[in-house]
């Protein structure tokens, strides 16, 4: 056997690579959701990234989700845009919900527009949030997009079909809907995505 | 009070280079009638090509036919020359046009703004040179002195009385400013420096000459005044760029317009106003103008966002035929307020601000495209909102919980059985406008566990229409 090397030595060479050695960064974006909180490993919302939710179907909970995170950007006087929305945002919902509509605006258009405004809009710098429903995404412009919500340093979200979760994507997470208000970590940068399903509809 | 002098020694060439794409390419101006058509002025490149001023056009085409020519316009000249006093009244409260191509300007109260006159002439220099135009820049400590000493002199500052004697009497007579005759009568008399004229007897220079020959003198150095007219910049922005030949294509047009919108950026900087509406006209040979009407929710001066925002909207436009002349025009210039900016912003890295970002989706997206959403106090669901310029919150109500999406146009609910959760809410409503409704709502629950609204008209009954997702 070889001379004892010590654990330190080891470590000060950066020869072994040790998992989970800082600190957790404190959660900078929480999600509202404090089951979800727990299980992301930014304690919220990536920063500065694009967030996938993949839907089955409609009206399963994919505002509730997001409301509490409008709700409190909107309030603190920051402005979220929603880029090409499939339906109406009907404004007493969302003002129930606590999401400040003069933070609040609506890009309509279609297409390839509508990706080009969304990345317009996370490049700016000048939304807290932004939120999309890209129809024809590839992985490309999904890219773009997550380069984009880097430069300016924006919450961006992308709305897709959950047949788009065996795709490959670039986003820092993905969450899925299993059932309403029922999310799954598909993907999470930072960590081990969480096998269990997560409650969201619990808490309201 | 300190002059300067900004000599434009090759105004109408450079006012002609600038609207063309390649300003290395020969260019000549020629003037004169059709019979006997003149070379008025020649550019570096056609001065290498051997092509003088003063000769013949015919004789300018029998040593090369590899020359763009182009028409020596009074009128454009006077327009440039007017253009760039818009552009020095940034600079000075008193700028004349009083001299052919030269700009006087009083700079000495001027200098607290723009520092001392080392830092403010650099200044001046990039933004001429920036704008296109030659230029010699003289400070003298009255305007005459300024101008004529320019004829020689390039960056010279002369800073009092005693300096300009000095430096005056170095200038050969030829040079001050003198008319023709008094300048060659001089010559012949020996006096070929101003300074030899200084030394001579006022008396005898007053016999022998006229009286306006010691006045001039005097002017230079200052003993008489010189009354300027004082230039007043124009309430409106007007500028026309004639195209040499006919464009059917927006990738052509892109730079006169970037020409027109940064001079309307230079306009308005000098006024310190800012422009909320502009129309760009396309003129064309043959049927009416094309207009490009650039609406901006804000007053804007920014060149870059200006050209972004005008090539936005123009790109849109389908030219109806070939393109000869492009004009911009602005007449509604409100005053410009600078955006507030914290001193320690929250996003520093912030580097579109809305206001821009807003002007460019609305550019290429359409007017209608950026909008808030505005809650309205009625109970039918379709007028409960509304689009605005920006969103604003209404008085909460107290009402039984409504979806986040509403569906455009209602649908009919394809569901065997759904589960009903709430229900049902009676809204009956409108019967004075024409759009009344009674139908009554439900909550309901689909086999996959999506939340609708959904309504059952009291008037068709057994029919469940989907009208929005609790999402």
């Amino acid at each position: 056997m070889g001379s004892v090397v010590a654990l330190d030595t080891l470590l000060d060479e950066r020869r072994v690579w040790r998992g989970q050695a800082l600190a957790e960064p404190a959660g900078v974006q929480p999600t509202g959701h404090a089951v979800l909180d727990q299980a992301l490993p930014a304690g919220g919302w990536p920063e500065a990234a694009l967030s996938e939710i993949l839907l089955p179907v409609e009206g399963i909970g994919e505002l509730q989700l997001l409301w509490p995170t409008l709700a409190r950007l909107t309030q603190a006087r920051e402005r979220i845009v929603l880029v090409a929305p499939p339906h109406i945002a009907f404004p007493w919902a969302w003002q129930a919900a606590g999401v400040d509509l003069r933070w609040m605006n609506i890009v309509r258009c279609s297409g390839r527009d509508a990706l080009w405004a969304t990345e317009q809009c996370l490049r700016s710098g000048s939304c807290a949030a932004v939120l999309c429903w890209p129809e024809k995404a590839d992985d490309r412009s999904l890219r773009r997009l997550q380069v984009a919500a880097e430069t300016g340093q924006t919450l961006a979200f992308a709305y897709r079909s959950i047949s788009e979760a065996v795709n490959p994507s670039p986003a820092a997470l993905r969450l899925v809907f299993e059932a309403p208000g029922e999310v799954r970590v598909l993907k999470c940068r930072g960590g081990l995505a969480p096998a269990r399903t997560i409650s969201i509809a619990a808490e309201q | 009070m300190r002059w300067a002098c900004i000599l434009l020694p090759q105004l109408a060439m450079d006012a002609a280079l600038r609207g063309c794409e390649d300003p290395d390419a020969p260019l000549v101006l020629i003037t004169g009638p059709t019979q006997r058509r003149v070379v008025q002025a020649v550019n570096a490149a056609a001065r290498e090509l051997g092509l003088r001023p003063g000769q013949t056009l015919t004789a300018a085409h029998a040593l090369t036919r590899s020359f763009a020519t182009a028409e020596y316009d009074v009128a454009q000249i006077a327009h440039w020359h007017r253009f760039l006093a818009a552009w020095a009244y940034r600079f000075s409260s008193h700028v004349s046009l009083d001299y052919p191509r030269a700009l006087l300007m009083e700079v000495e109260s001027s200098f607290n703004l723009f520092g001392p006159w080392p830092r403010f002439e650099a200044r001046l220099r990039k933004e001429l040179t920036g704008l296109g135009f030659r230029h010699r820049i003289v400070v003298a400590p009255n305007p005459a002195a300024a101008r004529f000493l320019s004829n020689a002199h390039d960056g010279l500052a002369v800073a009092d009385r005693c300096a300009l004697t000095k430096v005056l009497g170095r200038m050969p007579v030829s040079r001050c400013g003198f008319d023709r005759d008094t300048a060659t009568a001089f010559e012949r008399m020996g006096l070929r420096r101003f300074g030899q004229l200084l030394e001579l007897p006022r008396d005898s220079l007053a016999r022998r000459f006229p009286h306006k020959i010691l006045q001039h003198m005097d002017t230079l150095l200052g003993d008489r005044s010189l009354v300027l007219d004082c230039y007043a910049p124009p309430d409106e922005f007007d500028q026309r760029i004639e195209l040499n030949f006919d464009v059917e294509s927006h990738q052509a047009l892109l730079f006169p317009l970037r020409r027109l919108t940064s001079d309307l950026a230079a306009f308005l900087a000098g006024r310190d106003s800012g422009v909320q509406r502009f129309i760009l006209y396309l003129e064309h040979r043959e049927g009416p103008d094309s207009q490009v009407p650039v609406g901006l929710l804000g007053a804007e001066r920014d060149p870059a966002m200006l050209f972004e925002l005008a090539r936005g909207r123009f790109e849109q436009l389908q030219i109806p035929g070939p393109t000869q002349a492009l004009r911009l025009v602005a007449r509604d210039l409100p005053a410009f307020v600078p955006e507030h900016r914290e001193l320690f912003e929250e996003r520093p890295q912030q580097s579109v601000p809305w206001e821009q970002l807003r002007e460019r989706l609305r550019a290429r997206l359409g007017d209608e495209s950026v909008q808030g959403v505005h809650a309205l106090a009625d109970h039918r669901p379709e007028a409960a909102w509304q689009m605005a310029d920006a969103g604003s919150t209404g008085k909460p109500a107290e009402l039984p919980p409504r979806p986040g999406w509403l569906l455009r146009q209602p649908i009919a609910l394809h569901e065997f059985s759904p589960r009903v959760l709430a229900g049902p809410e009676r809204i009956e409503s409108g019967w004075w406008d024409g759009g009344d409704i009674r139908r009554d709502y439900y909550l309901v629950q689909t086999r996959s566990g999506q939340l609708a609204w959904a309504y059952c008209s009291v008037d068709q009954p057994g029919r469940l229409m989907l009208h929005g997702w609790f999402a």
